[in-house]
Parts: structure tokens; C-alpha cells; sequence
């Protein structure tokens, strides 16, 4: 039995720093049947505990120790949507690995790396569904919460219409998440599986705008699934933010990854920064940093105003990130952004591009009602990181374009969808809701559990109504 | 996909396409705007609805060719389609309640003032319209106006055509002389920031018709953020239209040129493109 925790090989960080190809290459048969020997199939299995949809993970380990992969993917299948995808984006060192026994003496299974290579490996087993059943269910969003509520939806008999608002499907998954940690082949082999099982897509069509919830019932949906995410960009209300250079993360990810800008013939522009600030510390911040760094920035520095230990983002990013050479300004924070102006000539066209961001330093002080440590400003400690860009990627709110159109359906007192029941029934008869737009803010997995348990209940709903 | 069924060129750099879009055309209103994608590999461009016929299911756009974008878009001919097409996003013009008003259009954005003025006069307001334009070739919609306006007024920079000079001119008379409920502005942000000082130098309320740079239309990018009443806005979802009064122009005005040595350069591109297959 192999002792130590195999690596993932990588793209070299001089090689992968100039190119937005898929960082991490994944393992090789071998390696996943070494790796997956390293499980000790606990009868209690507390990594399963760990895992927000519950997958049987030493049962799928199992298959894989015995080189059935196919069998390792039925397993998978059973509780998950999107294994490929899961398996690159999942944090699972704070899941399903967090909980693993190999990991007190030596580091734990690479479970995640193992789901990824069963979901790249499999040779496609055939899904099935049962026979159509007639009935109709409109699928708000085409991110990870509506694709997997469609998914199982469709399975189960349903007619499924998935409303997505941007020209392609996927969601935060084209959009947000960078070709190098998911590439978009992936996520378009995922969709086109659920267009092969039936499922219908309408691109171009904004809920809460070009159609209401209350018009999808009319065009005879009977039940109606809202996975339309938490999309509206938070920024900090500091001088400075309306200048040129500063974007939201939301912007900046989504002129790369949906609209191609890092692309040489690209006709959608984003700026060339050659010292880039990225404000935040979570999986989008990272992701900013490294495409940045992968346009052509000399220096790109994350911006935290915690430590290292608080980041909240997934630990092989940081790493990554570190390895690409981001510089981490730790208990730091910004304070002002500064632009240029040329008193003398108001026609310069350099005026009112970033020059500097002011950052103040910071200190841990007592734990919050969370239990994170408060980061508190220490007086007089301000100095100017030279920059030309920032981008601001300290968290996202859900959109109000559908809440605010829609008679019944209530939020909380962040925008969020309020919800009743574990399938996510909301305050309005057969709308259900799942993903950022009930949490704010979360991970791929949780949207993509709270699809699948509100698929579940729809089909309960709908069959004691019929 | 979605099918060119009419297109006309209005003068040389403006064109008008009736767009076969019945998800947008059944909901469109004055003041609102769509967003589209000429082509697979496309950017995003927003443009003001300059009408729209909800029986045809067709959306009116009127563009000007400024840049690789638009040029492309107007190289497309009736029968062909657009690939994307995205709307009806933003606020419609609130309009009720306005008795008697004047409509200010500039250059291309006379296309979106016209709907306004013609929902105005449709709702038995008076509208006085005052038009402006670099040159008497230039001149758009002029029939149009009329036949929505009690008074038309038009004036162009050289003064080929109308009165010369600028629209704050015949403006700056008409307040003078008679009382308005609303100044409604909608052309380059320089002429707007003119006329909102204008109308308020007589102490008339006005509106105003934003249209930054933007990806999505929806709120989620951030990138048509403006300051307007010195909190930000997004113009996409809080707008397209604002009180005139509250907006920082001089912002939104260096906002808008942030790419312009790109947009430049990509324009040149495709002009050649064009002009390689014309050869």
C-alpha cells in the first residue's frame, strides 16, 4: 500500500503563468489506483459526512482500487450532477478530506482528485431516464444549482426548459471560474449531455425582464426552479472607485472567460495592467490574480485583510498562486484609490487612470460572532502600493431582477430568496429556489446539492398535485 | 439567431434595423435598452429600443458606425441574423404626469429621443423638440419629429442646415420664454451635461438618457457603473435614465474613453477587413 498522498502533476508555473491552459493535468491510471489503495474503506466513513451531497466515497474508491471505473462513475452519479466539474472546483480540504482518517497521521485521500479522474476517465455510461411523463418545469439560471436540478428533473420524466440571461449556458461556470482551473470543454460536455437527455435551453432570456415567474406559469410550467445565483458585484465604497482601471471581479472574469478578452482577435478590450492589486481573499480573488498574471501583469499582489490562515480560499489555489509568483499583502487593507491628474492639461488621456491604491495595515483582534478573529486598522500605517489596475473581489449579492418582479416572493434582508423546506420551496406556490440566490455567496457543490434536493421535491410536489 | 427584416441607412454613419425578436418586441418601452452580439466570437454592445411593433414580434434599433462592432453589424443585409439579441433590459422613461415638456436629441441619439417624444405626445403631452446635428447630411428623423412636436427647432455645428451653433441655444430661448414640467436629454454626454445646466438655470427639472460601457445588462458586471447623487449606480438595472441634476458627467464622460486606443485600433481592423473584400 502507497503511503504518501500522491501529487497531481502541474503545468510548470513558468509555463502555465503566460497561458490559460488547464493548470492541473490530473492523474494517470496508475496513479489513481495507487492513490485510491490508500483508502482504508471505514465502516463509520466520515469523509461521506464531509461531502455536501452525500456521494458514497468509499464505495466509488473501491471501483476505482479495482480499475472499474465505469462502476466508480456509477457510484458518483447516484448523488452528483457534475463530477467533473466538482472534482476541479470543490474545496475539499475543508469536506470530505477534512474528515478523512488517512489524514490525522499523513495527509489524507485526494478524494476530489480521484472523483476527477473517474468523471475524465469514464467511457460514458449510458443515463437512464424514465419515460415522459408530460409534465412541464421552467429552470431558472444555467449554473451549477439549475443544471443539476434539471438534470435529475429530466430523468425523472419532466419536460425541462432551462432560462439562461447570457448568450451561453453555464453560468458562474463560464463566466466567473478561468479556463486554467475549468476548462469551458467541460463545462459545454456537461450541457450538451442534458440537451441529449431532452432538456431544453433559451439562451438570451432574462428573467424578471424579457419574461416574469408569473408568465412562465402561464406558458404552462408548473412548477418553476430559481437558481439565478448571487450576481450583483459588492464594491467597497472607498475615493477612488469610479476611476479607470477598476473593475469588479465580476467584470474582469467575465471579459476573459465568457467574452474571450485575454484572446489575441478579440474585439472585447480589457486593459494590458502591468501591476494589478486584486482586493479580497476567496477563490475569486485568486482566480482574478492568475488571469491577470496570465495577460501580461509584471506584479499582482492579493490584497487581504486577514492572514494566510483565514483565506477562505481553496488551499491548491493559494498554492498555486503562490508557486505563479502572486504576492500575498496580508492584513492589509484599502483605504483609497488613487488616479492620475495632470492640473495643467485636463485633456491628458492619461488623467483619471489608476496610479496607486492606499493601503492601511491591519491587526487580529478579537474573534467575531463567527469566531473569526476581527482584523482591526493600525493608526498611522498607511503607505501607496503602485498600481495600475485593481480589481475588487470582496463578495457578490444576489440580483434583484427576478425578487423584484415577481408578487409573493420574499427575501431576506440581503436579497436572498427566503425558503422553507430543504428542497428549497420558497414563499411562492411551486417556486422553489436553490444556489447563491438563497445563500449568497457559496460553492459549486452546495448549489448543485440544493438543485438536486429541489428537483426532489418538485417531483413530489407535482405528483400529489396531479 | 435573430433576422434583419428591414434595414435602412438613415446618412452615412447611421443605419436602422427592424430586429425579429418577439420575446423583446412584446415587452419593449420607450427608454429601455437591448443588448447584442453580431457574431459568434462578438463583444457585447448595448443600444437604445428605437421602437418596436409588438404584432411583428420586430425591435427597432438605430446605430451609429463607431466602431469595429457596429461596423460589422452594419455590413449585415436583410434575411441575414445577428446571433444574439437581449431585452428589454433597464427602466422604461417615466413619463406620467408630464403636461408639457422639451425633448433635446444629439446626433444618433435622436433615435432614442424619438420614441420618448412620440410616447409623450401619444399620452396628450405638448412636446417642443430641439434637435442638433454636426451638418445638414447628418440630419436624422426630421419628418418623425415633426409629426410628434408643436415645435420643432434644429441646429447643427456649421450651421449647414438650421440654426448654427448648438443646441443649448434655441434651448436657453424656450425656457426663457415659456414654463416646462421636464427637460428630457438624450445624445453625447457633453450635450447632456449642457442641457442639464441649462434646465436648471431656469429651475426645470430633467432627464437624462446614460449609455456607458457594459457587458451583461443585468447588473453583474459593475463595468456601467456611474456616481448620481453621489452614491453609484449601475446603469443597466437603475437606469438607463437618470435626473439629470444628480449625475456626475465629468466622470462618466472619462469613464467612457477607457478603451478607446483599443476600440481605435480594432475600427481600423475592420474597416480593412471590409475593405479587402470590396477589392
Amino acid at each position: 500500500m502507497v503511503k504518501d498522498r500522491i501529487e497531481m502533476p502541474t503545468l510548470s508555473p513558468s509555463i502555465r503563468s503566460k497561458s490559460f491552459s488547464e493548470v492541473a493535468l490530473g492523474y494517470t491510471y496508475e496513479m489513481a489506483l495507487d492513490e485510491a489503495s490508500r483508502c482504508l474503506e471505514c465502516k463509520h466513513m466520515p469523509c461521506v459526512s464531509g461531502c455536501p451531497v452525500n456521494i458514497n466515497i468509499p464505495d466509488f474508491i473501491k471501483h476505482v482500487k479495482a480499475g472499474d471505473i465505469d462502476g466508480a462513475y456509477a457510484v458518483i452519479s447516484k448523488s452528483s450532477s457534475l463530477p467533473a466539474v466538482c472534482g476541479r472546483v470543490c474545496p475539499q480540504e475543508t469536506q470530505c478530506e477534512a474528515k478523512c482518517v488517512r489524514g490525522i497521521k499523513s495527509k489524507p485521500v485526494a478524494i476530489g482528485r480521484l472523483e476527477r479522474f473517474v468523471a475524465d476517465n469514464h467511457s460514458g455510461t449510458k443515463t437512464e431516464t424514465e419515460a415522459p411523463n408530460g409534465h412541464k418545469v421552467a429552470v431558472v439560471g444555467s449554473g451549477p444549482a439549475g443544471l443539476a436540478c434539471a438534470g435529475d428533473l429530466v430523468k425523472k420524466g419532466y419536460s425541462v426548459t432551462v432560462f439562461e440571461a447570457l448568450h451561453k449556458e453555464g453560468g458562474v461556470l463560464v463566466y466567473g471560474i478561468p479556463e486554467f482551473r475549468l476548462p469551458k470543454a467541460i463545462v459545454k460536455k456537461e450541457v450538451d449531455g442534458l440537451k441529449a437527455l431532452g432538456v431544453e435551453f433559451v439562451t438570451n432570456a432574462v428573467v424578471g425582464k424579457s419574461l416574469t415567474i408569473d408568465e412562465l406559469f402561464e406558458m404552462g410550467y408548473e412548477a418553476i426552479f430559481i437558481g439565478s445565483g448571487a450576481g450583483l458585484p459588492n464594491f467597497m465604497n472607498i475615493p477612488g472607485e469610479s476611476l479607470k482601471g477598476v473593475y469588479s471581479a465580476n467584470e474582469f472574469l467575465t471579459r476573459n472567460n465568457l467574452m474571450g478578452a485575454y484572446k489575441q482577435d478579440s474585439p472585447t478590450p480589457v486593459l494590458a495592467a502591468k501591476h494589478v492589486a486584486v482586493v479580497g481573499g476567496g477563490n475569486v480573488a485568486m482566480d482574478s490574480a492568475r488571469t491577470a498574471l496570465r495577460l501580461g501583469a509584471e506584479k499582482v499582489h492579493i490584497v487581504y485583510r486577514r492572514s494566510m490562515e483565514e483565506l477562505p480560499a481553496r488551499r491548491e489555489e493559494v498554492e498555486h498562486a503562490i508557486e505563479e509568483g502572486i504576492e500575498f499583502n496580508l492584513l492589509q487593507n484599502p483605504t483609497e484609490i488613487l488616479g492620475y491628474y495632470n492640473p495643467d492639461d485636463k485633456r491628458d488621456p492619461k488623467n483619471n487612470f489608476v496610479t496607486g491604491l492606499r493601503l492601511i495595515k491591519m491587526e487580529l483582534g478579537e474573534p467575531d460572532e463567527k469566531g473569526r478573529r476581527r482584523p482591526m486598522p493600525i493608526a498611522d500605517s498607511e503607505f501607496v502600493l503602485p498600481v495600475d489596475c485593481v480589481i475588487m473581489a470582496i463578495g457578490t449579492s444576489p440580483n434583484p431582477l427576478i425578487t423584484s418582479t415577481t408578487k409573493g416572493l420574499e427575501t431576506d434582508r440581503r436579497g436572498c430568496i427566503i425558503t422553507k423546506t430543504e428542497g428549497g420551496l420558497t414563499t411562492k406556490e411551486g417556486v422553489y429556489a436553490g444556489g447563491d440566490a438563497v445563500t449568497g455567496a457559496a460553492t459549486v457543490i452546495l448549489a448543485m446539492g440544493a438543485g438536486k434536493n429541489a428537483a426532489a421535491e418538485i417531483d413530489e410536489y407535482l405528483k400529489s398535485k396531479n | 439567431m435573430y433576422k434583419i427584416v428591414y434595414k435602412k441607412s438613415l446618412n452615412n454613419t447611421v443605419t436602422l434595423m427592424d430586429i425579429e425578436a418577439p420575446l423583446v418586441a412584446k415587452k419593449a418601452l420607450a427608454g429601455q435598452f437591448i443588448i447584442l452580439r453580431v457574431d459568434e466570437e462578438g463583444e457585447r454592445i448595448p443600444l437604445t429600443v428605437a421602437g418596436y411593433d409588438r404584432e411583428k414580434g420586430t425591435v427597432r434599433i438605430i446605430f451609429q458606425i463607431v466602431g469595429a462592432t457596429t461596423a460589422k453589424l452594419n455590413h449585415l443585409n436583410e434575411g441575414e441574423y445577428i446571433q444574439d439579441f437581449v431585452g428589454p433590459l433597464g427602466k422604461p422613461s417615466e413619463l406620467e404626469g408630464i403636461k408639457k415638456a422639451v425633448i433635446v436629441g444629439g446626433g444618433v441619439g435622436c433615435a432614442i429621443a424619438l420614441p420618448v417624444a412620440t410616447a409623450l405626445h401619444e399620452m396628450g403631452c405638448e412636446v417642443h423638440t430641439v434637435i442638433g446635428f454636426r451638418s445638414r447630411d447628418l440630419v436624422i428623423l426630421e419628418d418623425e419629429f415633426r409629426a410628434v412636436s408643436k415645435k420643432l427647432y434644429i441646429t447643427t455645428d456649421d450651421g449647414s442646415y438650421g440654426e448654427k451653433g448648438v443646441i443649448t441655444m434655441p434651448l436657453e430661448r424656450m425656457l426663457s420664454e415659456e414654463s416646462y414640467d421636464k427637460v428630457i436629454a438624450i445624445g453625447p454626454l457633453v450635450m447632456m451635461k449642457f442641457t442639464v445646466l441649462c434646465a436648471k438655470k431656469y429651475g426645470v427639472p430633467s432627464t437624462v438618457s446614460m449609455n456607458p460601457v457594459m457587458i451583461d445588462g443585468t447588473g453583474m458586471c459593475g463595468g456601467c457603473r456611474l456616481t448620481v447623487g453621489g452614491k453609484m449606480k449601475f446603469a443597466c438595472v437603475d437606469g438607463p435614465e437618470f435626473n439629470g441634476e444628480d449625475v456626475d458627467f465629468d466622470e462618466a464622460m472619462s469613464r467612457a474613453d477607457m478603451y478607446r486606443d483599443f476600440e481605435r485600433h480594432a475600427y481600423e481592423e475592420t474597416c480593412n477587413l471590409f475593405a479587402k473584400e470590396v477589392e
